[in-house]
This record gives C-alpha cells, sequence and structure tokens, in this order.
C-alpha cells in the first residue's frame, strides 16, 4: 500500500512516521518546508515524547515527483487545503483522499480534485521542534468515514484505518464520522477563539461565569447547527470544555488560535466558526455569537495589515 | 471667572488648558507629583492648538478657590473616589460631570447638593505627560442641564468653552446625545478594544460592519425600551466617523494595548444593566462585555 501524507507538519508527521512502522506500507510526504523534507529524507522522520519513533518516509516539495498512490492524507492548516489538494491530485486519480484537518469544508475543498473522500477527525496533536523532528505530545484516536457527496468505498475505508492502527494510530472506520467531526469543531470554534481574543488560558476562560456562559451560547448554536443535518454529536462539547480545563488536564493550554495570533499568523477561524455559521444558514439555523466571533477574530487579522 | 477641572487625564488637561486662556483655571489632580508639575511648569496643548498655560494645581480641593463652574472630567472609573473627594466644597459651583457612559451624574449628585450640568464629549487627545497634552479631534463637547440648572445654564457654559478655543453646543435636553453616544461609544470602544483595529473603514463595512450594525440595533432596542430618545443615529455616526480620513484609535484600544482598566463597566456594562432592567435581550453586547473584562484580567 502507498500512502501520501500531504502537509507533514505536526499532524501530518504523526501519521507519516507511524505508518511508516508497517512492512506493507509504503509512505511519502508532501510539504513546502524544503528544510523539513530534506532533514526527513537525509535522516528520517522522528518522534518523541508520547511515542519515540523513527520512520523512513519518501518527503518531496515537488508534487511531480510523487508516484499514484492509493491513499492520501491531508494535513496541511484548512486554508492551504485547496492549493496542496490541486497540486497532488494527480497521484490520487485511481485512490482515495482523506482529511485528518481542522475545521468545516475540507472535505468539500479535497472533493473539487479527486474523486474518493474520506471525512477524518483526530484527537493526537504535537508540534515541529526542529526540521524532521516532531514532538508528540498527546495521543488520541482518528475516525474516518466515507464523505457522502463523493463517498471512497467502505472497505478502502476500512484498509486505511486499520493500516493506521497497526502503525501506532488508533483510527476507527464508521459509516458517518459527522459526529465525531462536528463534536471538535464544536469543541474547537467555542474555546480557540475566546483565547484568541482575551489571551486566557483554556482554564482561565472556563472559571470566568460570564466567559462561560458565552462559551455555551456558541457551543448551544454549534450543536443546533449539527443536529438541524441529523449530525448526533458523540460526546457532549460541554464535558470535554469543563474537563480539559482541570488543572491536571489542559488548564494552563493557551489555544492554538492564541499562538496564532501572538505570532501574528492568519487563524482557521474561517472553518472553524466561520463553518458553523455557512452551514447554519444553509439550514436556517442562526447563529449569531458565531458569526460575531468570526467578524472579531477576521477583525483582529486585518489589524496586522493596517 | 473661576473654572476648576476636577482630574487631569487627555480631556481633563484639554479643557483645563483653553478655558485658562480666557478664565482663571485651578486644577485638582489625584497625585501630588502631577500638581507640582502642572503648577511649575504649566500645561502645554500641541496639536489643533499650539500654546502653554499657566494654571493652580492641587490634589486638596480647599486650595482650589471658590469657582463658579466645576468640570469634573476625570475616567469613569475614578468619579466615585473624585467625587467624595470634592463633598463639602466648591458651595458656590455649578458642577458639570463629563463622563462616557450612564449615571455619572447621579453619583457626583449623592456627593452635594451642587446645581449640576451633565455633558458628553466627543473631542480626544493624546496625554503626553503630566504637563503635555496633545488635541486630536476637534469634535464637540454637548452639554444639558441636569438638576437645578436651566438650559441658559447649559447655553452659557457651551458659549464659555466655545471662547476658550474649543468645540461646544447645549440642548435642551441631553438625554438623547447621551444615549447616542453610549450605544456608539459600547460599539466602537468594545469592538477596537478586541480586534485592535482603529476606528476605521472595517467598522462600516463588511462582516465587521455587520456585527457593528448589530450592535448598534440591539443598543436601539434598550433605548427604546427605557423609552429614552436618540440624537444622532449611532450608526450613522459611526460611519460618519470612519470617513474622516484618518484613523482614530479609541481610548478603549489605547487603554487595552498600554494593559491599562478600561471604562468597559461605565459603557458597555451600562447599557447591559439598562438592558436588564427593561428585559431586553443584548447577547452581542453581553458577548463584548464578557470578552472585555477577560482582556483585563489577561493582564495579570
Amino acid at each position: 500500500m502507498r500512502v501520501c501524507i500531504v502537509g507533514c507538519g505536526a499532524v501530518g508527521s504523526l501519521f507519516a512516521a507511524n505508518l511508516a512502522q508497517i512492512d506493507d506500507v509504503e509512505v511519502w510526504a508532501y510539504d513546502a518546508s524544503r528544510a523539513h523534507v530534506d532533514a526527513i529524507n537525509a535522516g528520517g522522520l522522528r518522534l518523541s515524547g508520547a511515542g519515540d519513533v523513527v520512520g523512513r518516509v519518501r518527503a518531496t516539495a515537488d508534487p511531480g515527483a510523487l508516484p499514484a498512490c492509493e491513499f492520501g492524507i491531508v494535513a496541511t492548516k484548512a486554508m492551504h487545503t485547496s492549493a496542496a489538494v490541486a497540486a497532488t491530485a494527480h497521484a490520487f486519480a485511481d485512490g482515495c483522499v482523506a482529511t485528518v484537518q481542522n475545521g468545516l469544508g475540507n472535505e468539500e475543498a479535497i472533493a473539487e480534485h479527486v474523486a474518493r473522500v474520506i471525512r477524518g477527525t483526530t484527537f493526537p496533536a504535537g508540534r515541529i521542534v526542529e526540521p524532521g523532528h516532531v514532538q508528540w505530545d498527546v495521543k488520541g484516536d482518528t475516525t474516518l468515514g466515507p464523505f457522502e457527496p463523493r463517498p471512497a468505498p467502505m472497505a478502502e475505508v476500512e484498509r486505511l484505518a486499520d493500516a493506521c492502527t497497526r502503525g501506532g494510530m488508533p483510527t476507527h472506520a464508521v459509516e458517518d464520522a459527522r459526529g465525531p467531526q462536528w463534536r471538535k469543531v464544536v469543541f474547537n470554534a467555542s474555546t480557540n477563539p475566546i483565547g484568541a481574543l482575551t489571551g486566557l488560558t483554556h482554564g482561565r476562560v472556563c472559571e470566568r461565569p460570564d466567559l462561560r456562559r458565552l462559551v455555551t451560547g456558541l457551543v448551544d448554536e454549534g450543536k443546533a447547527v449539527a443536529a438541524a443535518q441529523g449530525i448526533t454529536l458523540d460526546a457532549d462539547p460541554e464535558d470535554l470544555i469543563d474537563h480539559a480545563a482541570k488543572p491536571e488536564v489542559a488548564y494552563d493550554h493557551k489555544a492554538s488560535m492564541l499562538q496564532d495570533v501572538e505570532a501574528r499568523r492568519i487563524t482557521e477561524i474561517d472553518y472553524l466558526n466561520g463553518g458553523i455559521v455557512r452551514f447554519g444558514r444553509e439550514h436556517a439555523v442562526p447563529t449569531p455569537l458565531n458569526q460575531a466571533i468570526w467578524a472579531l477574530v477576521k477583525g483582529v487579522e486585518d489589524s496586522w495589515t493596517n | 471667572m473661576r473654572v476648576v477641572v476636577a482630574g487631569a487625564g487627555t480631556i481633563g488637561s484639554l479643557f483645563a488648558a483653553h478655558l485658562a486662556r480666557v478664565a482663571d483655571v485651578g486644577v485638582l489632580t489625584r497625585r501630588e507629583e502631577h500638581a507640582r508639575t502642572l503648577s511649575e511648569r504649566g500645561l502645554r496643548v500641541s496639536g489643533r492648538s499650539d500654546f502653554t498655560v499657566r494654571v493652580s494645581a492641587s490634589t486638596d480641593p480647599g486650595e482650589l478657590g471658590d469657582p463658579e463652574l466645576v468640570i469634573v472630567a476625570c475616567k469613569g472609573g475614578d468619579l466615585e473616589p473624585l467625587a467624595a473627594t470634592i463633598g463639602g466644597h466648591f458651595a458656590g459651583a455649578t458642577v458639570m460631570t463629563t463622563q462616557n457612559g450612564l449615571g455619572a451624574e447621579e453619583i457626583v449628585a449623592a456627593h452635594g447638593g451642587w446645581p449640576l450640568l451633565s455633558a458628553v464629549t466627543f473631542m480626544s487627545g493624546t496625554r503626553h505627560d503630566d504637563a503635555h497634552v496633545q488635541y486630536v479631534l476637534d469634535t464637540a463637547t454637548w452639554i444639558g442641564p441636569y438638576r437645578d440648572t436651566s438650559p441658559e445654564d447649559a447655553a452659557s457654559v457651551a458659549e464659555l468653552i466655545r471662547s476658550s478655543g474649543l468645540k461646544a453646543e447645549a440642548f435642551p435636553d441631553l438625554r438623547p446625545a447621551q444615549w447616542s453616544k453610549l450605544i456608539f461609544n459600547a460599539t466602537v470602544n468594545a469592538v477596537a478594544a478586541l480586534t485592535g483595529l482603529p476606528h476605521d473603514a472595517h467598522f462600516a463595512e463588511g462582516m465587521l460592519g455587520d456585527l457593528v450594525h448589530d450592535l448598534v440595533d440591539e443598543g436601539k432596542a434598550v433605548a427604546a425600551a427605557a423609552g429614552a430618545e436618540l440624537g444622532e443615529d449611532p450608526w450613522e455616526m459611526n460611519v460618519h466617523a470612519t470617513r474622516r480620513g484618518h484613523a482614530h484609535y479609541p481610548s478603549m484600544l489605547e487603554d487595552v494595548t498600554a494593559g491599562r482598566p478600561t471604562e468597559i463597566e461605565l459603557i458597555t456594562g451600562s447599557l447591559v444593566r439598562e438592558a436588564e432592567r427593561h428585559g431586553v435581550g443584548v447577547p452581542l453586547h453581553a458577548a463584548l462585555y464578557a470578552l472585555v473584562r477577560a482582556k483585563e484580567a489577561s493582564y495579570s
């Protein structure tokens, strides 16, 4: 089996290095960072932290160098999906492409370029320490399922899930993968931008009653949009939010969007709150708070170029 | 004519310096050092005006003589202690409040029986140091009667302020103007503080313009429920202000940039409390209120 990771950042690297551990999978990685690509080709792709692994991965920054692959796993930031998949689509002419990205709209963007698409959500997290070396911070499950408008065959979804699981990334293949995806999107959309706008860690956001009420207002809108589509969340985002606020879990965690804002990087707000607003419009569900938060974070991004 | 300006931040310094050209001005400060600097160096204005004047200054209202007019120009958060400080002084004076938001008059009224005028000011400046303020926006101060004062009293103070080189206008009833400014400020200041954007074209178009419009609509619903008429339309004020040709940095944005407490309680806080009193839902202003207060909490 040949798999290509499209976007070999922290999460992409977790899949690439782990999949490379099993004999029957040949792993390729497409990434725009020349330094990362060169380091991977010279010394392998190294993970440390939650697991210590070195994987032999064929990396390239040139999409023309990719051979035909049976599977793609897209792990870019959401705003780069379309460009990255357009550049690599030729490698997946006969294959299936899965997303393990954050937010809403990635499947739709992939489906513009490839015929068989797999909806996905992943919880493991990490960060790039240096080219070729990724710190694996958190282990977690991945869920994959056919993307309804342009579905990959279920047997193929199961093959990819099986390979990931055997490689050390526990992955479930399900008929309807929307529940875990919306659970994660609602969680992220209701907490990340609040951290980004206020500068507070997750725990400090949750211990302010008025701010926690705002988080619940955002969660309720997200749940209503999911319900209008017939999606059953696999867990209540409220429980996850309270769990993460515990001192021993993620009280001191700065949301990735807060890290983005502090570094003046464009955030994923369009695919989180923006996605909830767009799906809400399609299903006639009002989302005024998500819309307000979306507009405020876009305003923050605009202030950098003012 | 003797005038005391109580509170010498940006707005207080602008009033004190200009009025000192046409009246005898005393400045009440919170810090001894500030009073000393003003008494020794005088007060300099740059920007739209350019001059330096002599003023007398003290932290003790008892040393500032017998004014006919006291302009209370501190920030809203400092109003209660300042009103307590002047309580029992300035028996012959009319006292004028200039704070943003609602309720400044009641706070001052609780500390003395002076006749009261209320005012809202749209002028702005940048305070460079204790004795130097830059006059940036030459927009007007609006004045109206509040307690034991007449429209004529408001008109004569407006005339005095105009004669000093600042803009001022008197109204028979200031409440419509106060409500318009409250809605305008609650919207523009909080959005600027959260986004880091100066008050520019972003506030009148696109997604952020939609949010600003929705915030103004929430504010109008509160005013309607409170039985308050509006003066200028706050959305029109917003659009007009974004077309001045240069970007204005609202004070709340300057406050969060500098890590200072903001006027959120007095501005958005009073709007949200007024909404609760009248049973009007203001989910967007409530969200901004929570977010700005949380941003203040993030300083520590």
